[in-house]
């Protein structure tokens, strides 16, 4: 049945440009760069167990990479702006890892949002460099080296650009399937059921908290350059940490413990953001009691809804 | 300097609620920069309406306060909303709370609309004092009595009184006093309100100084969240001695470059979390 599903979701993707309406098409963008971005804090998350709340650092670091590439120094091959933000993100990665997975919980939550909250307040003050509160531009990427010139805007966001993120969006979901159902995934999962028993058996738990931090960056980072692309801007609220509250509420929404529920996450919540935004001004109010409802009823997200499995393992 | 001790005082007001629900009900509450928010527009209103109805204008405060206490009355219902979740996993809770700061961010809106809310006319009420060549208005030194004194009364509170010591044996050990006959439910709704009331008196002081906006709450909780982690989380004294630093070093770092302000509290929260993860005045009482 599931498999039905996921077949029938992948053809209504791929045939999305042909029927759906170009405004519907523009709002699957955001979705396929948001759920390339929880696929990775998913992996922090509902694989290992540990909650960030300034993994948004890293989504605004790629934007800003896209926007410092294309803005600054004339590079506009989308390839080598996402290996950019890759690169960039493992580099910031690697010391912010190497302190952060050294505390669990609520520690790692509040020095995650230190991290973030600091990355906000020098893009936000430093203006000469970072553009301040207007941000940078982020000018239209060449595909694999073409500049399709000859498209409008939105032409080119729901015609080649919608198929490069979808294809990039599905990439990346099968290397996070890899990792996940690797041996070193499998650990992962060891670790959140039960750090000292991992430790006991042989895991060195810092060390793989650490990678997982690291392959979570690189998603952001990516996922946050591709989401540049569309908006045309990398600006500081993308650090802020309510950004990075909303990823966890994505991800909760979709299902934290199902490898799937990081896309439907993302999904639902941008088309369901467009909707009630359409109908009130106060959708913050209808976001909270959305989330407040799942996180006390339905912490499994809707993919836990579908599950069968009896019984809630938050 | 005394402008980082008046915002100092404020923060404290702040933290200390978050300190004390986190150190009874484990909760990091990040709604509690919403409850400060709460105070500050309710004050404007308050004030607005009682100088309408001619209170004479030096007694505002009081209005303020008494603003920032009725407010403590949504304590209750948002408890009982929490304790739905009070043996879930913490990122659980913390994904609640945040819920909640959404939620009230647009009640703000639905009520008092987008515009920043101001109160400057009673500021000055006081007047001024010339202390070592600058001007110092007579309210900031107010704020700063209040917020001493509220420190003092809350370490009366929770040392001196029977009410403290039961808060202080719940955060010490749950099961315990549960077992000791100590009704949990009760506890935890008065902590929670008594936090709640301190953020709300909070946001209420300070608004004649500045400016009521809905951001002002998301802001504040993440200054609220330095000076507990500084000060060391559940701990009443680190959470002065927090907002003390915290507040020092923003008027410190204005004064030199101001645009490493924010930067250089998070720096060393940073360095707080590596070097000290405790805090620098690890959990004294509650």
């Amino acid at each position: 049945m599931a498999r039905t599903a996921g077949g029938l979701a992948a053809l209504a993707v791929l045939a999305a440009p042909w029927v759906a309406p170009p405004y519907h098409l523009t709002l699957l963008l955001p979705a396929f760069a948001y759920g390339i971005v929880l696929l990775g804090l998913n992996l922090l998350f509902g694989t290992t167990g540990l909650l960030s709340f300034g993994h948004a650092l890293f989504v605004a670091l790629g934007a800003y990479t896209a926007a410092a590439l294309t803005t600054g120094l004339g590079v506009l091959h989308l390839e080598a702006i996402l290996a950019a933000a890759a690169g960039a993100a493992a580099l910031v990665a690697v010391p912010l890892g190497l302190l952060c997975v050294r505390y669990v919980k609520i520690y790692f939550g509040m020095l995650t949002l230190a991290f973030g909250m600091l990355f906000y307040s020098f893009l936000y003050k430093f203006y000469t460099l970072t553009g301040g509160d207007e941000g940078i531009r982020v000018l239209r990427p060449l595909l694999l080296g073409r500049a399709f010139g000859d498209l409008g805007k939105v032409e080119f966001l729901i015609g080649p650009f919608y198929y490069y993120a979808l294809a990039l969006l599905a990439v990346a979901t099968l290397v996070m399937w890899r990792v996940v159902r690797s041996p070193f995934g499998l650990c992962l999962r060891a670790i959140r059921e039960n750090p000292d028993k991992a430790a006991a058996v042989g895991v060195s738990v810092r060390r793989y908290r650490f990678y997982a931090f690291v392959i979570a960056a690189v998603f952001g980072a990516v996922g946050g350059a591709l989401l540049a692309v569309p908006t045309g801007l990398a600006d500081p609220l993308l650090a802020y940490w309510t950004h990075s509250g909303n990823l966890v509420f994505m991800l909760l929404l979709g299902g934290f413990d199902h490898f799937l529920g990081p896309l439907v996450g993302a999904l639902v919540f941008i088309l369901l953001q467009d909707t009630v935004m359409s109908l009130t001004a106060y959708w913050r109010f209808v976001f909270g009691a959305i989330l407040a409802v799942v996180v006390i009823f339905f912490p499994r997200g809707l993919l836990g809804l579908l599950d069968p499995r009896a019984g809630r393992s938050a | 300097m005394l402008g980082g001790t008046f915002h100092a005082a404020v923060l404290f007001l702040v933290a200390a609620g978050l300190q004390l629900v986190f150190g009874v009900q484990r909760i990091l509450n990040l709604a509690c920069g919403s409850f400060y928010a709460l105070g500050a527009y309710l004050g404007v209103s308050a004030v607005t309406w009682a100088l309408g109805a001619g209170l004479p204008a030096p007694l505002f405060v009081v209005v303020l306060i008494a603003a920032g206490l009725a407010l403590a009355a949504i304590g209750p219902p948002v408890e009982r909303i929490l304790r739905t979740i009070y043996d879930r996993d913490e990122s659980f809770q913390l994904l609640l709370t945040f819920a909640l700061v959404l939620m009230f961010e647009d009640v703000i809106r639905f009520v008092w609309g987008t515009a920043p809310h101001q109160l400057g006319s009673v500021y000055l009420v006081y007047g001024q004092l010339r202390i070592g060549g600058s001007t110092v208005p007579v309210y900031n030194l107010v704020v700063i009595a209040a917020g001493g004194s509220i420190a003092l009364g809350m370490g009366w509170l929770l040392t001196r009184t029977r009410f403290g010591r039961i808060v202080r044996a719940t955060a010490e050990n749950r099961e315990m006093s549960e077992a000791l006959g100590v009704d949990m439910t009760r506890v935890y709704r008065r902590v929670f309100t008594l936090g709640v009331a301190l953020g709300t008196v909070g946001g209420a002081l300070v608004i004649p100084a500045t400016a009521a906006t809905s951001e002002m709450g998301i802001e504040l909780i993440v200054e609220a969240f330095a000076v507990v982690v500084i000060g060391g989380l559940g701990s009443m004294r680190g959470a002065a001695a927090g907002a003390l630093i915290v507040g020092l070093l923003k008027a410190g770092a204005i004064a030199v470059w101001p645009e490493v302000e924010m930067l250089a509290v998070y720096v060393v929260v940073i360095a707080v979390l590596v070097l000290r993860p405790a805090g620098l005045f690890a959990r004294a009482a509650a």
